[in-house]
């Protein structure tokens, strides 16, 4: 199998510590600012986020920040409400990667060369044949769309990523001198694993569980722009986009606030897994 | 690469392409309520929606269906549509007509893009243009590629009117009108590539440029130009090929995306449409056709991969 996008990055972009804090620092103050609009936006937005009003297509005033929608509905308030749905379809469709994918990079990994591991990265491979959107479609025209099948299949079109950075990560960690120290003393695979491995991979992990909440929050963008996503009158920023598509040439800037917050929120994760992979990797430090 | 190593490839490959139809079909098959009643509508008659299962085939056993299925695909007949009645084969054709293209233009777009600023990324590290392009491809990969099509659209076709912002005249109609429609798309689509491709092509040259054998050569008295084409550009461009390779499957997703920005008649509509009418026989086989040509190009990665670099022989 050849190397994957993240492993060729962890490998060879080592970009230098001065421009890595800043871009740390930078991308935590974004992604801080939109979980603090996502938190308010659980107990108050200034508008109900999908209730019409009169006032269609209203500009941008002291009342409505951002102007209203073809339905007169408060854009600032939408925006908010799709913070949460963002953020929440985002972090579960990492949870649904990272529970999938680590166990059997672990596993792989453990299982060196024997049947389990090519079986197990075959599968891995298999599930690469069928990227986030094309695994949504099928499960949009199998059951109808929802956030649950986006989310299902962002998460699941991401496994193999996991699978594969931990199954290499894994693989440079046993063959460690203290693993085989660790062996001599005939400590179990699995305690091998949690007490050496996890630990010593974990923070790429988290690195990586960064760079592909940009991601999924990306893909859900896609789904929900194409309706493969939480179905309307939901304010996900990416039907926000679908909606005011037809009043481009009148109102562009209808657009373009949901597109501004999506690749803020991409922008945010991606500066932040950047940065994080400079602070939490010590390997990398020590070669600069 | 060895013939032994080609050929074990080879049967994972095939062996990966059956179990994906296994997915496609057991995933689309567990549905609830018959096509035939989809077809028909509410209004029909027991009769009639039981005469029309037995036409289609669908009161065979799973399996039987599935062999069936799997029997058209290998033999290109892909049989008409349940819905439309159209002939599967021949739509999928007419739609790879503007995909196929679409990305062949996107992915020359993202080259262009992604190349010369990669390079210079790389070579000027150490100063503000290299962080100036460094910063812009970061955004570049957060902007998504519907928003660059509408901002292109905004620009070039509502403001400007240089092109039209939807639609697409077919190649056989004329091939410069075609060419037209597909110019925005392409570049809506190859920006965000080339953006998030010039950041693979600035670490390869990093890489390259980092190298012992880079300094080998210009210690045996190569300048850094003769260094850098003579044994730079082919340790460059390993990395490079891989993630070219890995990027395909992201540009047929992004093809998709972009089709339904200037309602183009691509793979991806074709996909929507069948999905949004509940055509399961055409959303099984486009969804394999997209299955086998990622996995096909993986592998074709893999093998030039071998290829280009001897260590891996």
């Amino acid at each position: 199998m050849s190397a994957t996008a993240a492993e060729v990055l962890t490998r060879s972009e080592r970009p230098s510590r001065r421009r890595l804090h800043p871009s740390a620092a930078i991308g935590g103050t974004i992604v801080a600012a939109i979980v603090l609009l996502a938190l308010v936006a659980l107990f108050w937005t200034p508008y109900h986020a999908t209730i019409p009003s009169d006032q269609v297509l209203a500009p941008m005033s002291g009342h409505h920040p951002f102007g209203t929608d073809e339905y007169g509905r408060d854009v600032l308030s939408r925006l908010m409400a799709g913070a949460k749905l963002t953020l929440y379809a985002g972090a579960i469709s990492v949870l649904i990667a990272v529970a999938g994918g680590v166990p059997v990079g672990l596993a792989a990994a453990a299982a060196r060369g024997s049947i389990v591991d090519d079986l197990l990265m075959r599968a891995v491979d298999l599930i690469y044949a069928f990227p986030a959107l094309l695994a949504a479609i099928v499960l949009a025209a199998a059951v109808g769309a929802s956030t649950t099948t986006a989310m299902l299949a962002i998460g699941i079109a991401s496994i193999p990523v996991f699978a594969r950075v931990t199954r290499a990560a894994s693989l440079q960690v046993l063959g460690s001198e203290y693993v085989l120290a660790a062996r001599a003393y005939r400590r179990s695979t699995l305690a091998i694993l949690w007490r050496h491995v996890l630990p010593n991979i974990r923070a790429l992990l988290i690195v990586q569980a960064s760079l592909l909440y940009a991601i999924a929050i990306l893909a859900e963008a896609g789904l929900s722009y194409l309706g493969l996503g939480t179905p309307p009158p939901a304010p996900t920023w990416g039907a926000m986009v679908q909606d005011a598509q037809q009043y481009l040439g009148r109102d562009p800037l209808l657009v373009f606030w949901p597109g501004i917050f999506i690749a803020l929120a991409v922008l945010g994760f991606n500066l932040l897994g950047d940065g994080l992979r400079d602070l939490l990797d010590p390997r990398l430090r020590e070669q600069r | 690469m060895t013939p032994r190593y080609f050929l074990r490839r080879l049967v994972t490959l095939v062996a990966t392409l059956f179990a994906a139809t296994l997915v496609v079909f057991s995933l689309l098959s567990v549905l609830p309520g018959s096509p035939a009643q989809v077809i028909l509508g509410t209004q029909a008659t027991p009769a009639s929606v039981k005469a029309l299962t037995q036409q289609l085939g669908l009161d065979h056993p799973l399996w039987r269906q599935y062999v069936h299925w799997l029997h058209g695909l290998l033999t290109l007949r892909l049989g008409h549509s349940y819905i439309s009645q159209l002939p599967i084969g021949s739509q999928i054709g007419r739609s790879l007509a503007v995909t196929g293209p679409l990305i062949g233009f996107g992915l020359l777009v993202g080259i262009v893009i992604a190349v010369p600023f990669g390079v210079a990324a790389a070579l000027f590290r150490r100063n503000a243009a290299g962080a100036a392009i460094t910063s812009l491809s970061q955004v570049g990969i957060a902007v998504p590629n519907f928003i660059v099509g509408l901002l292109l659209i905004l620009v070039f076709a509502v403001r400007l009117g240089w092109l039209d912002a939807s639609g697409f005249t077919p190649w056989s109609q004329s091939v410069w009108a075609a060419f037209k429609s597909l110019v925005l798309p392409a570049i809506a689509l190859g920006l965000v590539e080339g953006a998030l491709l010039s950041r693979y092509v600035r670490s390869a040259v990093l890489d390259v440029l980092r190298s012992d054998y880079l300094r080998t050569a210009r210690a045996k008295g190569l300048s850094r130009r003769q260094a850098l084409v003579r044994h730079g550009f082919r340790n460059g461009a390993i990395p490079v090929v891989t993630v070219l390779g890995l990027e395909i499957p992201s540009l047929i997703i992004g093809a998709v995306v972009i089709e339904n920005v200037f309602t183009l008649p691509g793979v991806g509509t074709l996909l929507l449409q069948a999905v949004s009418n509940r055509d399961l026989l055409v959303v099984q086989d486009v969804v394999m056709l997209v299955a086998v040509v990622v996995l096909v190009v993986n592998f074709l990665v893999d093998a030039s991969y071998r290829l280009l670099d001897p260590r891996l022989r």
